[in-house]
């Protein structure tokens, strides 16, 4: 809460509505958001067992339209496009020549050459820059446009989401797949709605027009309400994609880590001939890297977190990328690169957390998988 | 939450419950409410000597990581061992959460510290 300010901090539709019940707000990649309403730990719980209503508004969209499009998209991203039917979504890699994470991202299909890409907040003018001059490389007559400003995005997310979500459209949610979106009314708001999110619990995200966010907002934190939903804010996502495992931008992957290092080798087209990165990523899949990404666990009463330096046999082996106790596993988790040597499950390693070296242990990821419907 | 009057509070948010040449301490309402909800509580050894303005241990919410100042100078003479179990009771009754209890090495230490009344003023800003 000490970073130095250079522009004022940008609202979204529903900042009144953040303000009003009682959120804590804290700037957050250029914007002002709700960190925490009831607090962290409620809130998570709440998606856990029942369902939390989230503002991801500020997250940006870029449109690539047109002849072409396809062939576009395929050359930013390092999953293969070809693969998506029309309905249909993919998480992806915005990388860079090296194999490294310009960003992550969502690629929407929304048809044959129309796609929408949902990509991270603070992220969005370099984002932008990059898309739009690189897509271009490969597809010149391509259009591409930034229309972060012409979305706003909620997310419904835990078990009781699509039961509370469909008391307020008629779009027939039990038949949206994971990863498929449709487009339909919701309180009468016409939009979007695909089954996503960043929690790793059922859920949906609901894409409309800013204007008609409060609408929205209101009319499922109503619905919800005697189904135990309750507003939650950044903290809580962050605990709980941590515990689904999900990686963040700007803390576990970024610009200096490739794909392969992220072990995310499930989000490159393995078989597509060309995109940026292609190269540096086969190269690392057959020889291998230096480092790779695992989770741990804490063995003793502490907590690392990011930027804590990791031992291995006395030895410095890598760095805590994101850690954090959480509140529904209860548990000390985090993530961190190491050398691939120390990957494997069950493997002992020590986190220097504030000069006193605390024990952990290497653990599979997800930390946390949601139960299958019965 | 109102401040008893009975503590004596730091700038840096902590209070002071004095009893003669003792003083139970712990973080005020103020803070707790700024931390959101802790999860550990990492406190001296009994025996230790922590030293009044220099930190004595760190409290972690879910989100943040905070040092604790000692209003005092004194040796650590107990440790609350039920926050290691109940970190939350930090939250929801603050006033009565102590951390450590010291022995003062200057009786009267506590003297010069916020009552109440300043305390709230301070917050107020």
């Amino acid at each position: 809460m000490t970073d130095s300010v250079t522009a004022p901090l940008k609202k979204t539709p529903l900042h009144s509505s953040h303000v009003a019940l009682g959120a804590r707000m804290v700037p957050f990649g250029g914007w002002d958001m709700p960190v925490e309403y009831s607090g962290i730990t409620a809130e998570h719980n709440a998606v856990r067992t029942a369902a939390g209503l989230f503002d991801v508004s500020h997250m940006g969209e870029v449109e690539i339209a047109g002849k072409g499009a396809l062939e576009a998209v395929q050359h930013i991203t390092s999953n293969d496009a070809s693969k998506l039917q029309i309905g249909q979504i993919q998480y992806s890699g915005l990388t860079s020549p090296e194999g490294t994470f310009v960003d992550d991202l969502l690629v929407y299909r929304f048809g044959p050459s129309h796609f929408l890409l949902v990509i991270n907040a603070g992220n969005i003018d370099k984002d932008w820059a990059w898309i739009s001059t690189k897509a271009k490389e490969a597809v010149p007559d391509v259009a591409t446009v930034n229309s972060s400003n012409r979305y706003a995005l909620i997310a419904i997310q835990g078990p009781k989401a699509e039961e509370i979500l469909q008391t307020q459209t008629a779009i027939g949610l039990a038949a949206i797949k994971y990863y498929w979106f449709a487009h339909g009314e919701i309180a009468a708001v016409r939009g979007t709605v695909s089954r996503t999110g960043y929690t790793g619990e059922d859920g949906f995200e609901i894409m409309i027009p800013p204007a008609m966010a409060p609408t929205v907002w209101d009319a499922l934190l109503q619905a919800g309400k005697p189904h135990g939903l309750i507003p939650a804010g950044l903290g809580a996502r962050d605990t709980l994609r941590l515990e689904a495992s999900m990686r963040l931008h700007g803390s576990d992957i970024d610009d200096t880590t490739t794909v392969v290092e992220a072990d995310l080798n499930w989000i490159v087209g393995w078989h597509k001939p060309a995109f940026l990165g292609r190269d540096v990523l086969h190269a690392q899949k057959a020889n291998g890297t230096t480092r790779t990404l695992v989770g741990f666990e804490m063995t003793e009463r502490a907590i690392g977190r990011r930027g804590h330096a990791v031992f291995h046999n006395g030895q410095p082996v890598g760095v805590v990328t994101s850690g954090t106790q959480t509140p529904f596993l209860k548990k000390a988790i985090g993530m961190a690169y190491l050398p691939p040597a120390l990957k494997a499950p069950g493997t002992e390693i020590e986190i220097d957390i504030r000069g006193r070296r605390a024990k952990a242990v290497v653990v599979p990821m997800p930390f946390y998988k949601r139960p299958k419907k019965s | 939450m109102s401040y008893p009057a009975d503590l004596k509070y730091t700038k840096e948010h902590e209070w002071i419950r004095i009893d003669g040449d003792t003083g139970a301490i712990g973080i005020t309402d103020f803070a707790q409410q700024q931390l959101g909800d802790v999860v550990y509580v990492e406190l001296p050894e009994v025996g230790a000597t922590i030293t009044a303005g220099q930190v004595f241990g760190t409290i972690e919410s879910v989100k943040a990581v905070s040092e604790l100042f000692a209003p005092v100078t004194g040796e650590v003479v107990a440790a609350n061992g039920d926050l290691k179990d109940r970190p939350d009771h930090v939250n929801s009754k603050p006033h009565d959460s102590w951390m450590v209890k010291v022995k003062m090495s200057t009786p009267g230490d506590g003297a010069s510290l916020m009552d109440a009344a300043a305390y709230e003023a301070l917050i107020a800003k």
